[in-house]
C-alpha cells in the first residue's frame, strides 16, 4: 500500500520533543489547540461540533489506513451504530451523555472486533469489499430494527448533563465537551502511532511479510488496530448523535463511508494532521455551500478531482513535503 | 524540552488570550420590523422539481401579495439546501435561528430532516411552516404548537388512494410494497382503508429495499392475481421504476390500473404520459384544477425548467401567504418574539388562497384542505403540456386527513 500518500522518505530526521510530537508537529499541535479553544468565539459553535466530530472520525479512519495500510471501506457502519446506541440510551434508557458517548465506543468496538476478525484474514481490494459488506449489513439491520426509528431515525435525544453538573443544552457547554472527546481522540491517535504498537504497524504497512518473518502475528495486530479505530469512530458518531439530537440512516450509509474516505484523501493520507483539515473542508463546504443549491455536489466533486490531480499526498501532505516536514 | 520548542510553546499560549480577547462576533444587528423567512429544502436531489427554486419562488410570491411591506415590514427570504441530510439541515435551522434570526422555516422535504427541524424550532420558539415532508407524525406523536404541516401526508394519501378509489370502482387491490417501515405503513394503512370502503386485498409481496431495480417478478405476480388495482406502496426511485415496467408490460392496457402512493406531478412529467397512463394517484393541488390555481400559476411565472408548480410548492406560497397575513394582524414585534402565539393566530384565522381556496388549520398543526384522486391522462386525452390529469373523486376537507383523536398529539389533548 506504500505510494506517494504515505509519509516517509527524504524527510530530515527530527527528534522527538513532546508527547512524541516533532517539534513542527508540536507547533501545528499548539497552533490547532489554540484554533479549538478560540474559533468557538469567531464561529458558530454547532457547526465546529460537527467538524470536530467529522475530523475525530477521520482521524479514527487514518489510523487504518494511513498507517496500517488497510483500506477499510465500511467505517459508516461503526460510526453509524455508535451514534444509534448512544442516542438509544440517551434518550430511552435515560443515561447521561458522558455514559452514552462510552455507549457508542463500545458498540463500534465490539462491531470492529466481529467485522475485523473476518475481514483482515483477506488483503487489499478483497479486505475493502468484505467491510463494505458487512457495513450494508449493518445499513440494513438500522432499516429494519424497530429501535432506530427506520429512515426518520432516533429524534429528539436529550442533551442531557455532564457528570451532574454541566448542562449541555448551551452550545457553549457543549462544544467544550466535543472539544475535549476530540483533543483525547487526536492524542490517542497519535499516541497509538508513536508508540511500540504502532512502529509494529508501520512495519506491517511497508512489508507485511518481512513483519512475519520477525516474529509479529501481524493479524493480531491488524485486528488491534481495527478495534481501536472502529471504537473511535464510534465516539464520534456518539458525540455526534448527542450534539445534534439525532441518529439516522445517513451516518450508516455507505455515501458516510466514502466521506471519510474523501476527508482523509483531501486531508493527507497517514500524516496526523490530514484527516482534520480534510474535515474542515469537507465540513465547511457542505454548509457553507448550502446556500448555492444545487451547486454543493459539483464543488465538491471538482475539489476531489483537483486534489487527485494536484495534491496527490492532499493538503497537509503537500504542505509537509514542502517545508521538508513530517505534520 | 529543548528551548526552541518552549519559546514556541510560550509565544503561541501568549497569542491566544489576545485573540479571545476580540470581540465576539455580535449576531447581525437586526430591524425590528423585518420577517426572515428560511426556504430549505432539496436543491441538488430527488426533491429538487417537487420542492427545490420553484418553492423560494412561491415564497417570494406569497410575500409580494401579502401587501406587507407595502405597510413598512421588511421581509427577507434566503433559501439552503438540505441535501437530504438531516445533520445538514439541523446545523443550517440551528444556525439561521442563532445567528442570522431567522423566524420561519418553510417547506423542508424529507421527512427525517423535517422531524429534526420541528424539535429546533420548538425549542428555540420560531415558526416552522411544512410543506415538502410526508411523515404524519409531524401532526401526531411528534406533534408541536410552533409547527404548522401543510400541503399534504401519509395518512391523507392512503386515506384518498385507497378509500376514493375503492368508491371510484377498484375493488380488489394487491400491494408491491418496499420492505422498510415507510412501506409496511403505506400499505397498512392503505389496505385499511381498502377494507373499510368494502374493498378486498387479495395479496401483496415485499420488495428489498434500498437497491431493487427490477420489478418485473413482482408485477407479473400481481397481475397474475387479477386483482384490479395495484397498490405501490413505494417512494421515489422505486415508484418510478415498478410504473415504467408495468408499462413494458401493458399491464395498465388491460384495464388492471396502477395507484401511487407517493407519486407527484413531476414525476409524471418526467416518466411521460406514454408511461404513466393510467395511473391514479392523489394530490391537494393541480395547477390546471380551477380558474384560482390557473390565476395562481400565471402568477407564479416562469418556473425553472418549465415546470409546473407542484402541490409542495403551491403549500409554501399558501402557507407563507397565512403566516404574513397573521403577522399583519398582531404586529411584527409580538409575531417575532413568540413563534407559538404566531402559530395560534394563524389557526385561529380561516385560511383563503387562490391554490388550496379556503380551509383551517387544526389545533394539532394540520391544515385542513381537500384532497383530489386523479388518473393520469392517456396522449390522446392531453391537450397540451402539462395537462396530466383527471379528476376522480375529491375527498372534502373534514374527511381528508386523520381525525385529530386519533392521531395522539399531546397538544391537541390538552
Amino acid at each position: 500500500m506504500a505510494g506517494p500518500g504515505f509519509s516517509g522518505g527524504d524527510f530530515k530526521h527530527e527528534e522527538q520533543v513532546f508527547l512524541g510530537f516533532t517539534r513542527t508537529q508540536l507547533i501545528a499541535f499548539v497552533l490547532m489547540v489554540v484554533l479549538v479553544v478560540v474559533s468557538p468565539f469567531y464561529f458558530y459553535p454547532v457547526f465546529l461540533m460537527k467538524v470536530l466530530c467529522f475530523a475525530l472520525f477521520a482521524c479514527a479512519f487514518n489510523l487504518l489506513i494511513g498507517y496500517v495500510g488497510l483500506l477499510s471501506f465500511g467505517h459508516a457502519a461503526y460510526f453509524g451504530m455508535g451514534g444509534y446506541l448512544a442516542g438509544h440510551a440517551a434518550k430511552e434508557w435515560g443515561l447521561p451523555p458522558e455514559i452514552a458517548i462510552l455507549i457508542g465506543g463500545a458498540t463500534g468496538a465490539i462491531l470492529g472486533l466481529v467485522i475485523g476478525a473476518i475481514a483482515i484474514r483477506r488483503q487489499g481490494i478483497y479486505f475493502a469489499m468484505i467491510t463494505l459488506a458487512f457495513a450494508q449489513m449493518v445499513y440494513f439491520f438500522c432499516l429494519q430494527a424497530p429501535f432506530t426509528g427506520g429512515e426518520d431515525g432516533i429524534q429528539s435525544i436529550p442533551r442531557g448533563v455532564l457528570f451532574g453538573v454541566f448542562n449541555l443544552n448551551s452550545d457553549m457547554t457543549m462544544y467544550w465537551l466535543t472539544a475535549g472527546v476530540f483533543l483525547i481522540g487526536f492524542l490517542l491517535v497519535h499516541r497509538i502511532v508513536h508508540s511500540p504498537f504502532g512502529m509494529v504497524l508501520k512495519s506491517i504497512r511497508e512489508n507485511e511479510p518481512r513483519a512475519t518473518s520477525l516474529g509479529y502475528r501481524t493479524d493480531d495486530y491488524k485486528l488491534m488496530a481495527f478495534v481501536l479505530s472502529a471504537a473511535l469512530s464510534g465516539v464520534a458518531g456518539g458525540t455526534k448523535s448527542i450534539v445534534f439530537g439525532i441518529a439516522t440512516l445517513t451516518d450508516v450509509f455507505w455515501t458516510m463511508s466514502g466521506e471519510v474516505v474523501l476527508m482523509s484523501l483531501v486531508g493527507g493520507l497517514g500524516t496526523i494532521f490530514g484527516p482534520v483539515m480534510g474535515a474542515v473542508v469537507i465540513i465547511t463546504m457542505q454548509n457553507y455551500l448550502a446556500e448555492f443549491g444545487a451547486w454543493v455536489t459539483v464543488i465538491q466533486g471538482v475539489i476531489f478531482v483537483l486534489c487527485v490531480l494536484a495534491f496527490r499526498r492532499g493538503i497537509v501532505g503537500e504542505i509537509g513535503n514542502w517545508l521538508k516536514v513530517r505534520l | 524540552m529543548t528551548t526552541t520548542s518552549r519559546r514556541t510553546l510560550l509565544g503561541a499560549a501568549a497569542t491566544a488570550p489576545v485573540w479571545g480577547a476580540l470581540p465576539y462576533r455580535s449576531a447581525r444587528a437586526q430591524a425590528a420590523n423585518t420577517i426572515r423567512i428560511g426556504v430549505m429544502n432539496d436543491q441538488s436531489g430527488l426533491y429538487r422539481d417537487l420542492s427545490g427554486p420553484g418553492s423560494t419562488q412561491a415564497v417570494r410570491l406569497a410575500v409580494q401579495e401579502s401587501g406587507i411591506t407595502q405597510r413598512g415590514v421588511n421581509v427577507e427570504v434566503i433559501q439552503a439546501d438540505h441535501q437530504n441530510r438531516p445533520d445538514v439541515g439541523s446545523t443550517v435551522v440551528r444556525q439561521w435561528i442563532d445567528r442570522d434570526n431567522v423566524d420561519v422555516i418553510v417547506d423542508v422535504p424529507t421527512s427525517s430532516v423535517a422531524l429534526a427541524v420541528n424539535t429546533i424550532v420548538r425549542e428555540r420558539n420560531k415558526v416552522f411552516l411544512n410543506s415538502g415532508a410526508a411523515t404524519s407524525d409531524l401532526t401526531g406523536a411528534q406533534c408541536s404548537p410552533n409547527t404548522v404541516h401543510w400541503t399534504y401526508d401519509t395518512w391523507m394519501l392512503a386515506n384518498s388512494t385507497g378509500g376514493a378509489m375503492v368508491a371510484a370502482g377498484g375493488q380488489t387491490w394487491f400491494f408491491i410494497t418496499a420492505d422498510y417501515a415507510f412501506g409496511h405503513a403505506l400499505e397498512r394503512d392503505t389496505g385499511a382503508f381498502v377494507r373499510q370502503a368494502g374493498g378486498r386485498i387479495v395479496g401483496s409481496v415485499r420488495t428489498p429495499f434500498p437497491g431493487t431495480t427490477d420489478f418485473s417478478s413482482f408485477l407479473l405476480q400481481a397481475q397474475a392475481s387479477r386483482a384490479q388495482v395495484i397498490g405501490l406502496a413505494n417512494a421515489g426511485g422505486d415508484t418510478i421504476n415498478s410504473i415504467k415496467q408495468a408499462a413494458e408490460f401493458g399491464i395498465t392496457r388491460r384495464g388492471v390500473r396502477l395507484a401511487g402512493l407517493l407519486v407527484f406531478a413531476t414525476d409524471v412529467h418526467s416518466l411521460g404520459l406514454q408511461t404513466a397512463q393510467g395511473l391514479v394517484l392523489t394530490e391537494t393541488f393541480y395547477w390546471d384544477l380551477n380558474d384560482k390555481t390557473r390565476a395562481f400559476t400565471q402568477r407564479l411565472g416562469p418556473m425553472p425548467n418549465d415546470t409546473r408548480p407542484s402541490m409542495v410548492q403551491a403549500g409554501c406560497y399558501s402557507s407563507v401567504l397565512h403566516y404574513l397575513k397573521a403577522v399583519g394582524d398582531m404586529g411584527v414585534a409580538a409575531a417575532k418574539a413568540n413563534g407559538v402565539e404566531a402559530v395560534n393566530r394563524m389557526k385561529a384565522m380561516p385560511t383563503s388562497d387562490d391554490a388550496f381556496g379556503e380551509g383551517s388549520i387544526r389545533a394539532d398543526g394540520r391544515k385542513l384542505h381537500p384532497a383530489y384522486l386523479f388518473q393520469v391522462k392517456t396522449p390522446e386525452e392531453s391537450r397540451g403540456a402539462w395537462d396530466y390529469y383527471k379528476l376522480l373523486q375529491t375527498v372534502p376537507a373534514d374527511r381528508a386527513f386523520r381525525p385529530m383523536a386519533d392521531g395522539n398529539c399531546a397538544i391537541a389533548r390538552s
